[in-house]
């Protein structure tokens, strides 16, 4: 048997995870309905002036994205969990730190790269500016894998309780109170004709030591977990 | 006389140990209470500004000061239980945690009743409230996470870990407050005692090592019912002195 290199391995596990999303495209749809559907249920709550929609389109956008991605962290490691695979994969010679970020990565593109990808029609509904809203779709696409990564340590501690779904909430939105911060305070210096460079820069580093540490410690979480 | 640290670091044998200090810890701490109650409420003089209701300063301050100093205690413990595997350091770690909280939570709630007379809001967003009531939620995490699993070697262990992280986190958190306050707005309340008077000085340092001595009392004594529990199917429990003749 030839040895996987890490590279191979990392893309084995998001291809499966892939996979197995698309046979079940539903549970994709659901956090993305989701995301739409609080962000529009806003303007609703708080009146419809475009002056004051525009002041909080960042913050409400931004807050949709985490709860939404909040919804589907559950979902990471449980199907794995019920059926057996998570012990397998646990059982293999490979590292479990780059399975763990392959779960990641699979996890984002599922839950979070959708969310990027709508957020400009939600602008729209708010009528941001189009540098705000290119702003905005940039801070999300630096800092929705931030809340995956974060998510995964969360999940990974979680795994298998009883009522794990409102309590992975109550473990990771404190610890992702920095992103939802600079993820706003982005679209805000666009909005109020500054330079958003400094907001991204900062979430760039967020999802830089993220990386690093987050699919270790997810690792070591899950480890902790399955024993 | 050579004192074998590591023998206390048994439950067994730090059960014995924490009865007897105890009283060492409790007895100080409700004589340095009422010193610093005595000091704050009567020699204190009235302050120039805020005339009386400055006096909330003799809780608040300390219960500030301990809530932020547990969690980095807590989380020690919590790191020292993960890496050398010792249940004791876990149980310290889980002791811990609802004192801190009560703290966050005294803080903030004497910080209100400050805040009501002096700033004209129960609430403001300014960055140390705010940092103190996100301190407050990871405080809560912990102890949730930790009631919903069973497996108490399982809950030792996740506890521990989010209490690493959460701590990695904490500064992170506090700044990112301060940076996303200060672009928000400027910081309008600040405590502007140029020189405080110096019984003002002596309550808050007295109440605050009252605070610590209440701290350390009980968790210790917090610590000793985990034992109890935790080790409640053992022999040395059974053989008790202080159990006899009750069912455990």
């Amino acid at each position: 048997m030839n040895r996987l290199s890490l590279i191979d391995l990392l893309w084995l596990v998001i291809r499966r995870d892939m996979l197995l999303a698309m046979r079940r495209r539903a549970d994709v749809l659901t956090t993305l309905i989701f995301f739409v559907m609080v962000a529009s249920l806003f303007p609703l709550g708080v009146g419809p002036e475009a002056d004051m929609l525009r002041k909080m389109a960042g913050g409400v956008l931004w807050v949709a994205a985490l709860l939404a991605s909040m919804l589907s962290l559950p979902r990471m490691f449980s199907a794995d969990h019920v059926d057996g695979t998570l012990e397998q994969i646990m059982l293999a010679p490979q590292s479990l730190t780059v399975m763990v970020l392959g779960k990641i990565v699979a996890h984002w593109m599922l839950s979070g790269l959708p969310l990027v990808l709508i957020a400009p029609v939600l602008g729209l509904q708010f009528d941001m500016s189009a540098a705000a809203i290119w702003t905005l779709m940039l801070a999300l696409l630096l800092g929705t894998p931030v809340l995956s990564m974060i998510g995964a340590v969360g999940a990974a501690l979680t795994l298998g309780l009883r009522g794990g779904g409102v309590l992975v909430s109550l473990l990771v939105l404190p610890l992702t109170i920095p992103v939802l911060i600079f993820g706003t305070g982005a679209v805000e210096a666009v909005n109020s004709g500054l330079d958003a460079v400094s907001n991204l820069a900062l979430l760039g580093a967020f999802l830089l030591f993220a990386l690093v540490f987050s699919p270790f410690v997810a690792a070591q979480a899950l480890r902790i977990s399955m024993e | 006389m050579a004192i074998n640290w590591f023998k206390y670091s048994a439950p067994s044998t730090f059960y014995g140990l924490a009865g007897k200090l105890i009283p060492f810890f409790v007895w100080p701490a409700v004589v340095l209470f009422g010193i610093g109650f005595y000091i704050g409420f009567f020699v204190a003089p009235t302050d120039a500004v805020q005339s009386e209701a400055y006096r909330i300063i003799f809780i608040h301050v300390p219960a500030s000061i301990l809530s932020m100093f547990i969690y980095l205690i807590m989380a020690g413990y919590a790191a020292l239980g993960l890496i050398f595997k010792t249940r004791l350091s876990a149980m310290m770690a889980s002791a811990l945690a609802p004192t801190g909280a009560l703290f966050a939570f005294i803080s903030l709630w004497t910080g209100a009743l400050w805040g009501k007379p002096m700033w004209g809001a129960w609430w403001v967003w300014d960055a140390r409230l705010t940092s103190e009531l996100i301190l407050l939620f990871l405080y809560l995490g912990f102890i949730a996470l930790q009631a919903s699993i069973e497996d108490p070697r399982r809950a030792d262990r996740a506890s521990a870990l989010l209490a690493i992280v959460g701590s990695v986190n904490v500064p992170i958190i506090y700044y990112s407050v301060q940076w996303w306050n200060t672009l928000h707005q400027g910081s309008t309340i600040k405590f502007s005692g140029t020189s405080m008077h110096i019984a003002m000085q002596q309550s808050m340092f007295i109440m605050l090592v009252a605070c610590w001595l209440y701290a350390i009392a009980i968790a210790l004594s917090r610590v000793r019912s985990i034992i109890l529990e935790r080790e409640s199917n053992t022999q040395w429990v059974r053989e008790l002195v202080e159990l006899k003749g009750e069912r455990v």
